[in-house]
């Protein structure tokens, strides 16, 4: 049996932050990730970072209000105030780690626009920026010595007396079980977008953090805020980053008008995502589109800062379309991109089950509420990373070890030997999965209805009834993906459920969530979070007053 | 449009005389598909059991690094229609130089490893500044191209001296160790060159440009590793046979304008390094045998004063660029 002080599982900005603020409080800390930790899809995040600099005449207030208008009132505000001043020293320890972040001509760091936001304020590594501090920090987890379990797939939560006290991981390469305890287990495991088909997610983003803290009986909350990314590629969903429209990219429909103009006439191309995004899809569905897409244009910023500041969208573009950004506009659309919902935590990363933390975008704090501005999803991952670090390090700490049972691993043994003994006949891992990715982006998307809503909600109930059916056909121990994805899907189906719930849930247009059918805002009855509980039955609903310290409801104008 | 992917597979729970073996898939996808896409096409609708690594379909995770008709490339940066050979066949197989787990996964254990020898982590010199570290944004833009690198062992599957030389470092921990000594915040650069002037550094580099040849994301290992040769013998590096070669090799080209093979010999391992040169003699016997013995007496060529100069110039130049 293996045994730590702190289990940190997803070692992506967030787990690795969280470890090494663990470790530094004297914990003895171990990090658990299905990948290595560099393929984590913290590498995808490319725009920046952002911080209110006070020192550069910045104020802490205005990043603040800006996201809580940004997240149109559904973000917690005592915990947006904590993450916007505490965003100037942790992009300050990030430089001091070694992140190459760009400088002026003064050799400061420099900024960019993003955003749903009037000022620069937002610091980058030209167009890699997650990339760049994802190595980083993994170079301080080389230097810290933290235990690295890697390859590792967490199959359940060790759970007894109501405490979470480790887990049963399956390590890919032998395909052994083995028990992890340890006090306190921090899930750093990131978003879902699997669920939806396309998403601009890598394959291993699949929901596993939250369906774990789900089936442990810690809530999810605001699981219907999906945000739908304004840039991305039509054939493959990969994310073309906001940076672009920050270093004055302009959006062009069929006709080539710069259509933001209508939707949002003072901050056009950066207005919030949620907006650029509806305003695409509506020039796409009224017909000023162009074979489903809109057009980016670049054309006008010229080589020189394509080839310097957006170097990696440049390389992706001649990839996969062959343009290259600086000689024509490329086709854009809005794809599935993040997860605002997540694990229900408090400020210090604690879910509702004692011994169980989450950071990052697989946790809700809530700091995004029902729509991310750009470039504050890095700064979540280690402002509230380092927090779930110190927390579940005083929380091992104050509580010590307990004996568990090695009757946990038995009980993984043979529902994974279920799994396996299962035939494939007809039907697969794949099929259903597609399926439940294709009906999610059908109705759970930019614009959502009722009806659409209920078909989705339907089509996961009976595609959870397939999965309980359906095998793999590799049976073997060695590096078996095939059971990997299934035991992804699994979680992804318990996690496509609470969307689902979720957006039925709340009758009203907010952020991300924009129904056809009920198209306002409604502050009087769904100013509040949505937490979803399992039961035997389905999900159950329940609500959560947001927590308001200095900004009133506004209307929301950009 | 219709494809084979001729797939090498292993694997290590079957008995021992089928562990590997090539395996044919035809498959229809789009003609702008990648080779990633495919083998996912295969592992999701044919078989399940086809193991490799993959994740984010654009190029940053660096998981999905195999060999594609013969090298070294990311499965997801390489374009189908780009590849196919006769009768739209593509060959896959897994990165080279590290052992197989399974079909297309290897163990980067050793990778790692490597990349752990070289210090991977920035060591500043001093107390830590309140704020960020003052630094001019061109050295930063260049640290850039460097942290460019995604860690998917392309260059070491390819690199033809870890194909004889276990012990070599390799071009991507020598790619992150040149990102340190080139960072102005790192404050121990000349005890990095120190650690990486040594057995199995950055003088083991046979320049087969292979390296860069499969590098996806153009970080250029090859160049890295000549980019801190020069720091190191700029550092007073001076007594490795790695830099004492390259000293030699220069002064008999200003010399005479060709290469002395004699006096390089010499002048590398030394007059009196008795052992180290009688070494060599059954080279040097067969080379006789073969007339290939370079002459004992080495003239310089006609135009040498011309060789000189350019010579000089280079020189002038360098010393302008450093400053």
């Amino acid at each position: 049996m293996l045994q730590h002080d702190v289990l940190v599982v997803g070692a992506g900005l967030a787990g690795m932050r969280a470890a090494l603020a663990a470790k530094q409080a004297g914990a003895n800390v171990a990090i658990i990730s299905k990948v290595t930790p560099v393929r984590s899809h913290s590498n995808a995040a490319q725009g920046g970072i952002n911080a209110a600099l006070t020192d550069r005449g910045d104020d802490w207030k205005e990043h603040a209000y800006e996201t809580v208008k940004g997240s149109d009132y559904l973000g917690d505000q005592d915990a947006i105030e904590i993450l916007s001043q505490d965003a100037g020293r942790a992009v300050i320890e990030l430089e001091h780690m070694g992140v190459v972040f760009s400088r002026g001509p003064d050799g400061l760091l420099g900024t960019r626009r993003f955003g749903g936001q009037q000022r620069a304020r937002t610091f980058f590594v030209a167009d890699i920026t997650g990339q760049a501090m994802l190595h980083v920090l993994f170079e301080q987890l080389l230097k810290s010595g933290i235990t690295l379990y890697e390859e590792w797939f967490v199959t359940s939560l060790v759970m007894e007396d109501g405490q979470c006290r480790g887990v049963v991981a399956l390590e890919i390469k032998s395909g052994k079980l083995e028990l992890i305890t340890s006090p306190a287990v921090v899930l750093a495991t990131g978003g879902c977008g699997r669920i939806y088909e396309p998403s601009t997610n890598g394959l291993i983003v699949t929901g596993d953090g939250m369906a774990l803290a789900y089936k442990a009986g810690a809530p999810l909350m605001d699981m219907e805020m999906v945000q739908y990314h304004p840039t991305t590629l039509k054939q493959n969903g990969i994310l073309i980053t906001e940076a672009a429209r920050g270093e004055g990219g302009y959006l062009l429909n069929g006709k080539g008008e710069r259509f933001m103009d209508k939707y949002a006439p003072s901050m056009k191309e950066l207005a919030s995502r949620d907006v650029v995004s509806r305003s695409e899809q509506t020039e796409i569905n009224e017909g000023r589109g162009v074979n489903g897409c809109v057009l980016l244009d670049l054309r006008h910023l010229g080589r020189q800062v394509i080839e310097t500041k957006l170097a990696y969208i440049n390389e992706v573009a001649l990839d996969y379309l062959g343009i290259s950004l600086a000689e024509a506009p490329i086709p854009i659309r809005p794809g599935m991109h993040y997860m605002m919902g997540g694990i229900k935590t408090d400020v210090h990363g604690a879910t509702r089950v004692p011994g169980l933390y989450a950071a990052g975008e697989t946790a809700c704090v809530s700091v995004h509420g029902a729509n991310r501005l750009g470039a504050n999803s890095l700064l979540d991952t280690v402002v509230f990373g380092r927090r779930a670090g110190d927390a579940s390090a005083a929380y091992a700490k104050e509580r010590g070890h307990k004996n568990v049972s090695e009757a946990f691993v038995a009980d993984e043994e043979a529902r994974i030997k279920g799994i396996l003994a299962r035939s494939t006949d007809g039907d697969s891992v794949a099929k259903i999965r597609l399926e439940m990715g294709q009906v999610m982006n059908d109705n759970i998307s930019v614009f959502r209805h009722e009806e659409g809503m209920k078909k989705a909600q339907t089509t996961i109930r009976r595609l959870k009834e397939r999965y309980a059916r359906v095998g793999v056909q590799n049976k073997g121990k060695v590096f078996n993906t095939g059971l990997i994805f299934s035991l992804e899907l699994g979680y992804m189906l318990d996690v496509a459920e609470t969307i689902a719930a979720g957006a039925l849930a709340r009758k009203e247009s907010r952020g991300a969530h924009a129904r056809v059918d009920m198209p306002d805002r409604d502050d009087a009855n769904f100013l509040k979070h949505a937490l979803v509980f399992r039961t035997e039955s389905g999900p159950r609903i329940d609500w959560l007053p947001v927590t308001m310290t200095q900004w009133q409801p506004q209307k929301r104008v950009y | 449009m219709q494809i084979t992917l001729r797939v090498k597979r292993y694997n290590p729970e079957a008995p021992e005389e089928r562990r590997s073996w090539t395996q044919d898939y035809k498959v229809d996808v789009p003609e702008d598909s990648t080779v990633l896409d495919s083998l996912i096409q295969v592992r999701e609708y044919v078989d399940d059991s086809l193991s490799l690594r993959c994740s984010c379909r654009g190029a940053i995770c660096g998981s999905c690094a195999m060999r594609v008709n013969g090298h070294a490339a990311l499965g997801c940066k390489s374009k189908v229609q780009k590849l196919l050979g006769k009768d739209n066949v593509i060959a896959v197989e897994p990165m080279g130089n590290q052992p197989v787990i399974k079909d297309l996964v290897v163990d980067m254990t050793v990778f790692w490893d490597k990349i752990r020898q070289v210090q991977p982590w920035l060591q500043p010199q001093g107390p830590e500044p309140e704020a960020e570290y003052v630094a001019p944004n061109e050295a930063m833009q260049h640290l850039v191209g460097v942290m460019g690198c995604i860690m998917c062992g392309a260059c070491v599957s390819d690199c033809t001296v870890l194909e004889v030389d276990k012990n070599f470092i390799g071009p991507a921990a020598l790619a992150k160790a040149y990102r340190f000594v080139a960072d102005p915040r790192d404050g121990h650069a000349k005890d990095r060159l120190g650690l990486y002037n040594k057995a199995g550094g950055i003088w083991d580099c046979t320049r087969c440009f292979e390296c860069v040849q499969v590098c996806p994301k153009g970080v250029a290992p090859m160049d890295r590793i000549m980019a801190l040769r020069d720091q190191a013998i700029d550092a007073g590096f001076i007594g490795s046979y790695g830099a004492r070669h390259a000293e030699a090799f220069a002064s008999s080209v200003e010399h005479s304008g060709t290469v002395n093979e004699m006096s390089l010999v010499v002048n590398t391992f030394g007059m009196f390094n008795l052992p180290k040169l009688l070494g060599l003699l059954p080279l040097a016997i067969r080379a006789g045998y073969k007339r290939k013995m370079p002459p004992l007496f080495h003239k310089p060529v006609e135009g040498i004063a011309g060789v000189r100069r350019i010579f000089h110039k280079a020189e002038e130049q360098q010393k302008a660029a450093r400053g």
